[in-house]
């Protein structure tokens, strides 16, 4: 155990607090809270917000705990494409119509 | 519709991550100068400058007029003074804070509110009901924290001029540099006065005190976003003075004479505060305060016969940190904080002569949690432990629930206790202006012989959101009690010539319901109504009866429209206030002659204000305005007017005003 750490240690210094900007569609309010609750269920995430205006999912996360891939796909299993992740259309055809966005990043 | 909604939730989002010591309250773009949000888990209302300007005068006593949760009341006929109340209960019970660092409290009680004038501030929030554990342990049924205008964002130049028909007169300027790219200062310049006699009930007493006030702030603020720093510095000065009395009396001549009944009441206070707060860059959601303030209060007064001398010095230091728990559904504040507080009181009234001197002091700790799922629910579990010379050790929790069981509709519950010493002469003040005799009945405890004051309040309140044949509504429904397991009960019914102090025995309460219905029929026309209903009782020495001065039913409605904005920004705004009051019970006075006797109820009476802004441009607006129109006076408002130094002579029996009509003008103007 101890020398699985140290190794980890020996590798790059993984940053606690790292801030991620991921693009994510999305059209409304519930579709934020829906974001934002799959950005959070990924432990070591700290913060998530979701902006409508710039489609940006804007995230600081523990990189010990977590990576940015995590994330992305975390939000595209609840029906978001998430910087190059894409959802299911399966999820996708599922989610209230409101949140039916266009699918920029399939194309 | 939609847009406006997702408008909204971002404006939230914004802001939650804003939530630290320096709160800044930022202003969305929505019309209402009077904000509840929905995601607040306490039971706030924002009032914003805005609102502030529907009442055009003058300072903070005044700025409640429209405002259906906190009702304004008259203290008595000689200083015009105006008390507040939330929940019921007077301004003591209430946690006032000026940019969270508590303001008006100790000896600045009685006349505190009129010491901050209207123009400095950015906006008011009030949460009814227990509030946070990070300022402090005595507030029992609400708090009000004022956010003053802050010179990063503040204009070059502002001037207003206000004029009255009781010849008062206000004139406030505010001047704004940003000195460099991080430092800005702020220098507000603010002085009153009532300069001509006014009896317009004939009773040979002025209706209102001449007075004359001059109140002056500087304040710097530092910001470096880069590196998260901000810092607030500020100096103020404040000279109030007032005479009150029979027409006629000059102090030179008449001072402690009785052929004339008069009354001088001066003030002098001084402010500063330093305040700084650091946001760890890569971090947003975490976050170091400390804010430090020290005040000196010396209030110079007396009513004829009666002198009352009360010096305050107060030091308050406050340590907050902010920060998550794995992430930001889930924030704490946890910190500690100190007060010194030294009074030198000195009292001359029939029963009572003595100095009173004496110091606080206390050292508390505190933890907050606040746990939001960013979606419906919602959760703030607050404790605080301190040390108090006087009230000794003690703890103080307080819980805030929010629930949103379908969209548009919010369901909050709160619970929590205070504690805290009163400061009975501070806060009684209106009754130095009687013949009555003053009586501690208990000794032994901490403060003038009395034990501390101790209530739980709780609350649970309603909101829904609607809409009405296509527009939007709301209504809201609250209920709170506060149940005291201790009072300084004051009493008044023991008799017309004597007022008593003493433990509370036995049972006393607060219950306070509330309506409220808020519609906007057409575009810029908003409409609020609220219904209130009190029950307020004490276990007196004489029986149980209802706080006096209090009215069971309040009725209050406001009505707001403006015209469109034009190009230049040009626009007219009207606004219209109706206050139903009804019957009030009053203190016993059957034992006086005939004409010096009150009834045992009030009768019920109606107020209204109106106001008429046009506005010329974005940068000059003029405004009048007339308040209690329909010309309400309360009878017999100066029981023994006639022999104001016989033994019936009592300024303080009042509930209703005592002016008539007034009517009032004024202007602004902006340098942008």
């Amino acid at each position: 155990m101890a020398l699985v750490t140290f190794t980890a240690s020996a590798q790059e210094k993984k940053n606690k607090n790292a801030k991620h900007n991921i693009t994510v569609n999305g059209n409304c309010g519930t579709c934020e809270k829906r974001i934002e609750k799959a950005a959070f269920s990924v432990e070591g995430v700290k913060s998530a917000e979701w902006h409508a205006d710039d489609q940006t999912l804007h995230v600081i996360l523990n990189e010990e705990k977590a990576s940015v891939e995590d994330v992305k796909k975390a939000v595209a299993a609840v029906g978001h494409d998430a910087g190059g992740v894409l959802a299911s259309d399966e999820v996708y055809n599922n989610l209230h119509h409101c949140c039916q966005y266009e699918r920029v990043a399939k194309k | 519709m939609r847009k406006i909604v997702i408008v909204f939730f971002l404006f939230i989002g914004f802001s939650s991550q804003a939530q630290d010591t320096l709160r800044e309250i930022k202003v969305s773009t929505s019309s209402k100068s009077l904000k509840k949000s929905s995601r607040d888990t306490q039971n706030t209302t924002v009032m914003t400058s805005k609102e502030l300007l529907k009442a055009a005068c003058c300072n903070l006593a005044e700025s409640f007029e429209t405002n259906p949760s906190i009702d304004v009341n008259f203290s008595d006929a000689l200083t015009g003074t105006r008390q507040i109340r939330m929940l019921g209960l007077t301004s003591p019970y209430l946690m006032i804070t000026e940019e969270n660092i508590p303001s008006v409290r100790g000896a600045s009680q009685a006349y505190g509110l009129s010491f901050t004038p209207g123009t400095w501030v950015e906006s008011i929030q009030i949460t009814k009901g227990a509030g946070s554990v990070t300022s402090g342990f005595e507030s029992i049924s609400g708090q009000i924290n004022t956010e003053l205008l802050k010179p990063l964002d503040d204009i070059p130049f502002f001037l207003n001029v206000y004029g009255s028909t009781d010849a008062r007169f206000e004139i406030n300027t505010h001047f704004n540099r940003k000195v460099s790219e991080k430092w800005s200062t702020s220098l507000f310049i603010h002085g009153n006065g009532r300069f001509a006699e006014n009896d317009m009930n004939d009773d040979g007493f002025l209706d209102n005190p001449l007075a004359r006030q001059i109140n002056v702030m500087n304040r710097w603020q530092f910001n470096d976003a880069e590196k998260g720093w901000i810092g607030f510095f500020n100096v103020r000065y404040m000279k109030d003075e007032k005479l009150a009395g029979e027409v006629g009396f000059t102090p030179e001549r008449h001072k402690f004479g009785n052929e004339v009944w008069g009354s001088e009441i001066k003030t002098e206070r001084i402010d500063l505060s330093a305040k700084g707060e650091y946001v760890f860059p890569d971090m947003p959601f975490q976050s170091i305060g400390w804010q430090n303030a020290f005040s000196l209060h010396d209030q110079n007064s007396y009513f004829a016969f009666n002198a009352y001398d009360i010096k305050h010095q107060s030091l308050y230091s406050n340590l907050i940190f902010n920060s998550i728990i794995n992430n930001t559904m889930h924030k704490f504040a946890a910190g500690v904080n100190f007060a010194y507080d030294r009074y030198t009181e000195q009292l001359i009234v029939p029963g009572i002569a003595g100095t009173f001197d004496r110091i606080d002091n206390s050292v508390g700790t505190y933890f907050e949690y606040t746990y939001d799922n960013d979606d419906n629910f919602s959760v703030i579990a607050g404790l605080r432990g301190d040390i108090h010379n006087r009230l000794g050790a003690f703890i103080t929790p307080r819980l805030h629930l929010r629930y949103v069981p379908v969209e548009g509709t919010v369901v909050r519950l709160s619970a929590g206790r205070g504690k805290r010493l009163a400061n009975i002469f501070a806060e009684n003040q209106q009754l130095f202006a009687s013949a009555r005799t003053f009586s501690i009945l208990d000794g032994g405890g901490a403060g003038y012989g009395l034990n501390p004051e101790v209530a739980w309040n709780y609350g649970l309140s309603l909101t829904h959101n609607f809409t009405l044949f296509g527009k939007t509504a709301d209504v809201g429904v609250d209920f709170y009690r506060t149940d005291f397991q201790n009072q300084a009960v004051v009493d008044l019914y023991a008799g017309p010539q004597t007022v008593n102090f003493y433990n509370l025995k036995g049972r006393s309460y607060a219950n306070s319901l509330q309506f409220d219905f808020n519609y906007e029929p057409i575009k810029h026309f908003l409409i609020r109504t609220s219904y209130k209903w009190y029950d307020i009782q004490t276990n007196y020495n004489a029986g149980q009866f209802e706080r006096p001065f209090q009215a069971q039913h309040r009725f209050f409605t406001n009505l707001e429209y403006a015209t469109h904005i034009k190009e230049k920004g040009q626009r007219w705004k009207f606004d219209y206030t109706f206050n139903w009051m009804g019957k009030q019970r009053l203190p016993f006075t059957f034992s006086n002659p005939e004409q010096d006797r009150l009834n045992d109820f009030a009768e019920p009476f109606v107020t209204m204000n109106a106001q008429i802004t046009r506005t010329f441009s974005s940068t000059f607006e003029v405004y009048v305005g007339g308040e209690n129109i329909s010309n309400f006076r309360q009878p017999n408002a100066i029981l023994g007017n006639d022999n104001p130094f016989g033994s019936t002579f009592d300024a303080s029996m009042v509930y209703g005003p005592v002016f008539g009509q007034m009517y009032y003008a004024g202007l602004r103007f902006k340098i942008k």
